[in-house]
C-alpha cells in the first residue's frame, strides 16, 4: 500500500520539477491577485487589516482551483490515467497519492508564502501564524474537494469554467472558517480554537470521502 | 402478485402515462393557485402581529415560503433519482433528475426574487447576507452547476452519470454549508436567527401557504412530465417504439 | 477462461451491438474484427472493465468481474490507443512505475533486458517525449516482455510499428498463448500461432 503510495507521489512530484514553470505560475497568481487588492480598495492599513484575511482566503481558493485543471488532465491526455485505472490497486489510493502531489506543488507554497502577504496586509505577527496554520490545515480540504470537480470535468470543452461553477460553492464553509479564524486572532488568541477544530474535522471527512468520490467520478469519465 | 415496477421503469411505458397525467397536473395546479391566492389575500389579516407588525406586503410569503420549501424539496428529489439511475443503471431514472433540475431552479430563483421584495420594505434592502437567503443563494449555484455539468458533456450517458455524482456530493455538503453560512462563528453559535414554528401560525395563512405548496407540487409534476417526454423522445428516437409514435403523427 | 454473456453496448444513444457470447478459454487468441465504428474499441474496453455495458455479464474464472474488481485487474493487461506512458519521464522509469502499479517486483536488470529486447538499448535513459512515435510505443510494448498478467487486451497494437518490431510483438503474442494465457486483439495483422487456437469475432455486418 504504501508502496504503491510513494510510487505515484514520487513521480509526480518528479513531473512536476522537470515542468517546473507550472508550479510557480499558481504562486506568482496567488502573490499578484493578494496584492492587487490594495490598489482597488485602499491602501488604509485599518481597512488592509479587515479585508485581509478574507482576501488571502479568496485568492487561495482561486489559485487551488486554478492548478486543479492540471491534476488529471496531463495523465488523461496521454493514457496513463486509464492505464491507472486497470491497475491492480484500489483506485482512491492513487488518487490520494496523486492529491497528496498536488497539495504539497501548489497547496503548501501558498502557506509558505503566506508571511509575505501578510505583511502586505499589516496583518499582526499571531494573526499571520494563525493564518499559516490555517491555510495548512484547509488547502488539503481545497485539493481534496477540488480533485471530484476536476475528475469530472475531465476533457471537457472550457473545463475550466466550468469546474470554478461546480467547485466554488463547495468550498464555502472552508473560506468562513478559515477567514474566521485569522479574524478572529486579531481579537482574542484564544478563540480561535473552535474554528481549527471544524477545519480539521472538515479535513479529516474529506479524506475519507473525497478520493472515494474522485475515484467514481474518474471511472464515469473515462468510460 | 408482485408488481414489476421495472416495467414502469421503461421509457415506452412511461411516456404515454406522462402523457395522460400532465392534464390533471394542470388543472390541480391552477385550481389550488387559485384557491391558495385567494385565500391569502382576501381571508388572511392585513397586519402580522407581534412585536413588528409587518403590513400588506408579507403576503408575499404565500409564494415566497413554498417556493423557498419547493426548491429545497426538489433537490433531494433529484438527488434521489440520481442515486437510483447510478445504482440500478436505469436510463428513465437519469432523465427524471435531468427533467427535475430546471423547475427546481426556478423555484431557487423564485425564492430569491420574492426574498429581495420583501427585503426592501421589510429591511429597506433587496440583498442581505441573511443565512437563509445565503443558504438558498447556494442552493441555485448548485442547481446550476448540475445543469451546466449535464450540458457541457456530449455523452449521454457520461453527462448523466457525473451530473448524478456531483448532485450526491452535493446534498452531502449542502448541510455543512448551510451551516457555515449559518453560524459563522462557532464561539456563538447559540445566538442564531429566530426559527420557525409552523404551530405558532395562524390557521388562514397555515393554510393558504400549504395550498399554495400543492399548487407548486402539481406545477412541479406537470412541467417535469412534460420535459420528460421531451427528453424520452430525444433519447430513444431510435427505438421502433418512437419511430412508430412519429409515424402515428404524421398520418393524422 | 473469460466467458461474455448477452453483452450489449450503447455508445450514446446508438447501440453498438448486442446479445453478444462467447468465451475463450486459456491458449487462445481472439481477433475481433469489424468496420470502423462498430464497437471494437468500446468491446475491448468493456471487457477491461472500462466501460459498462447495457446488459450482460463478463466473468473471469467464472466470476463477475465487477466483484472481483482488483483481483481481475491483476490478470489483465491493457494496450490502448495511447501510449500510456509519460513523456517526460524515461523509458526505465515509465516501465518501474508500470510494473510497481501492477503490484509486481520487478527488478532494474529486467527493465534493462526488456528495453534491449524491444529494441530500445542506449535510449534508456531519455525522456520518452524525445523518442520517435514507434519507439515511444515499443516503450508501451515492453510491458507485455515484463507483465506476469493472463489476459492480454490489445487495441490495434500493430500500428506505427516498423516490420522488425511487428515480428517481435508476433512473436510475445504467440508465446503468452502458447504458455496457456489468452489474448483479444483488433488489428488486420495476422498473428501465426505456434500453438494453441485462434478465434475470430465478427462485429456489426
Amino acid at each position: 500500500m504504501l508502496r504503491v503510495f510513494w510510487c505515484i507521489l514520487s513521480r509526480d512530484l518528479t513531473l512536476a520539477m522537470r515542468r517546473r514553470t507550472d508550479v510557480l505560475t499558481t504562486l506568482f497568481f496567488f502573490v499578484i491577485v493578494v496584492s492587487l487588492f490594495p490598489l482597488g480598495v485602499g491602501t488604509e492599513s485599518k481597512a488592509l487589516q479587515i479585508i485581509g484575511p478574507g482576501v488571502v482566503w479568496v485568492a487561495a481558493l482561486l489559485a487551488s482551483m486554478l492548478a486543479l485543471e492540471r491534476l488529471y488532465a496531463a495523465d488523461y491526455e496521454d493514457g496513463t490515467l486509464e492505464q491507472m485505472l486497470l491497475t491492480a490497486q484500489p483506485l482512491s489510493l492513487l488518487v490520494l497519492a496523486k492529491i497528496a502531489a498536488h497539495w504539497l506543488l501548489t497547496g503548501l507554497p501558498l502557506v509558505l508564502i503566506a508571511p509575505l502577504v501578510g505583511m502586505q496586509y499589516q496583518l499582526a505577527d499571531s494573526a499571520i501564524g494563525i493564518m499559516m496554520l490555517a491555510l495548512l490545515v484547509g488547502t488539503p480540504i481545497l485539493s481534496l474537494i477540488g480533485s471530484i470537480g476536476a475528475a469530472l470535468t475531465l476533457g471537457l470543452r472550457g473545463g475550466g469554467i466550468l469546474l470554478s461553477l461546480l467547485i466554488l460553492p463547495l468550498y464555502i464553509p472552508v473560506l468562513v472558517y478559515g477567514a474566521g479564524a485569522v479574524e478572529v486572532s486579531q481579537i482574542d488568541l484564544a478563540d480561535t480554537q473552535p474554528y481549527f477544530a471544524l477545519l480539521g474535522a472538515f479535513l479529516l471527512i474529506a479524506l475519507v470521502f473525497a478520493p472515494v468520490a474522485s475515484s467514481a467520478a474518474l471511472r464515469i469519465s473515462l468510460e | 402478485m408482485a408488481l414489476n415496477w421495472f416495467k414502469f421503469a421503461s421509457p415506452a411505458t412511461f411516456y404515454p402515462i406522462a402523457g395522460r397525467l400532465i392534464p390533471v397536473f394542470w388543472i390541480l395546479t391552477l385550481l389550488l393557485l387559485a384557491i391558495g391566492l385567494y385565500w391569502g389575500f382576501f381571508e388572511t389579516a392585513s397586519q402580522l402581529g407581534g412585536s413588528n407588525p409587518q403590513k400588506e406586503y408579507y403576503r408575499i410569503i404565500f409564494i415566497h415560503v413554498p417556493s423557498a420549501w419547493m426548491s429545497m424539496w426538489l433537490y433531494i428529489v433529484m438527488v434521489a433519482w440520481a442515486a437510483i439511475g447510478l445504482i440500478f443503471n436505469t436510463r428513465l431514472s437519469f432523465m427524471m433528475a435531468n427533467a427535475v433540475a430546471p423547475t427546481g431552479a426556478i423555484f431557487t430563483f423564485l425564492a430569491l426574487w420574492t426574498g429581495a421584495f420583501w427585503g426592501r420594505p421589510s429591511w429597506g434592502t433587496y440583498w442581505d447576507w441573511d443565512p437563509r437567503l445565503t443558504s438558498e443563494l447556494v442552493l441555485f449555484f448548485m442547481y446550476i452547476g448540475y445543469m451546466a455539468l449535464h450540458s457541457a458533456i456530449d455523452d449521454t450517458r457520461r453527462a448523466d452519470r457525473a451530473s448524478a455524482l456531483l448532485a450526491i456530493v452535493g446534498l452531502i455538503m449542502v448541510p455543512v454549508i448551510f451551516w457555515s453560512i449559518n453560524c459563522p462563528d462557532p464561539n456563538q453559535c447559540a445566538a442564531l436567527h429566530q426559527r420557525s414554528n409552523l404551530t405558532r401560525i395562524d390557521g388562514n395563512i397555515l393554510f393558504s401557504m400549504l395550498t399554495m405548496t400543492l399548487a407548486f407540487w402539481m406545477y412541479s409534476f406537470a412541467t417535469t412530465f412534460m420535459r420528460l417526454r421531451g427528453i424520452i423522445l430525444t433519447r430513444e428516437a431510435e427505438n421502433t417504439w418512437v419511430q412508430d409514435l412519429l409515424n402515428a403523427r404524421g398520418r393524422t | 477462461m473469460l466467458e461474455v454473456n448477452q453483452l450489449e453496448c450503447r455508445r450514446g444513444d446508438r447501440r453498438l451491438f448486442t446479445e453478444l457470447d462467447f468465451s475463450l478459454s486459456s491458449g487462445t487468441l481472439m481477433h475481433v474484427r469489424g468496420r470502423n465504428g462498430s464497437g471494437k474499441t468500446t468491446l475491448l474496453r468493456t471487457l477491461c472493465g472500462l466501460f459498462t455495458p447495457e446488459r450482460g455479464e463478463i466473468r473471469w474464472n467464472g466470476e463477475s468481474i465487477r466483484e472481483l474488481g482488483e483481483e481481475y485487474r491483476r490478470d489483465l493487461l491493457y494496450f490502448g490507443h495511447t501510449n500510456g506512458i509519460k513523456g517526460e519521464l524515461t523509458g526505465l522509469e515509465n516501465l518501474s512505475i508500470a510494473a510497481t502499479l501492477d503490484g509486481d517486483r520487478v527488478e532494474e536488470t529486467a527493465i534493462w533486458d526488456a528495453l534491449k529486447r524491444i529494441g530500445l538499448a542506449g535510449f534508456e535513459d531519455l525522456p520518452t517525449r524525445m523518442l520517435s512515435q514507434g519507439q515511444k510505443k515499443r516503450v508501451a510494448l515492453a510491458r507485455l516482455i515484463l507483465t506476469r498478467a493472463r489476459l492480454w487486451i490489445l487495441d490495434e497494437p500493430f500500428t506505427a510499428l516498423d516490420v522488425d518490431a511487428v515480428a517481435l510483438l508476433q512473436t510475445l503474442i504467440a508465446d503468452h498463448v502458447a504458455t496457456g494465457g489468452i489474448a483479444a486483439l483488433t488489428t488486420h495483422q495476422e498473428v501465426p500461432l505456434t500453438s494453441g487456437q485462434i478465434e475470430q469475432l465478427n462485429l456489426g455486418n
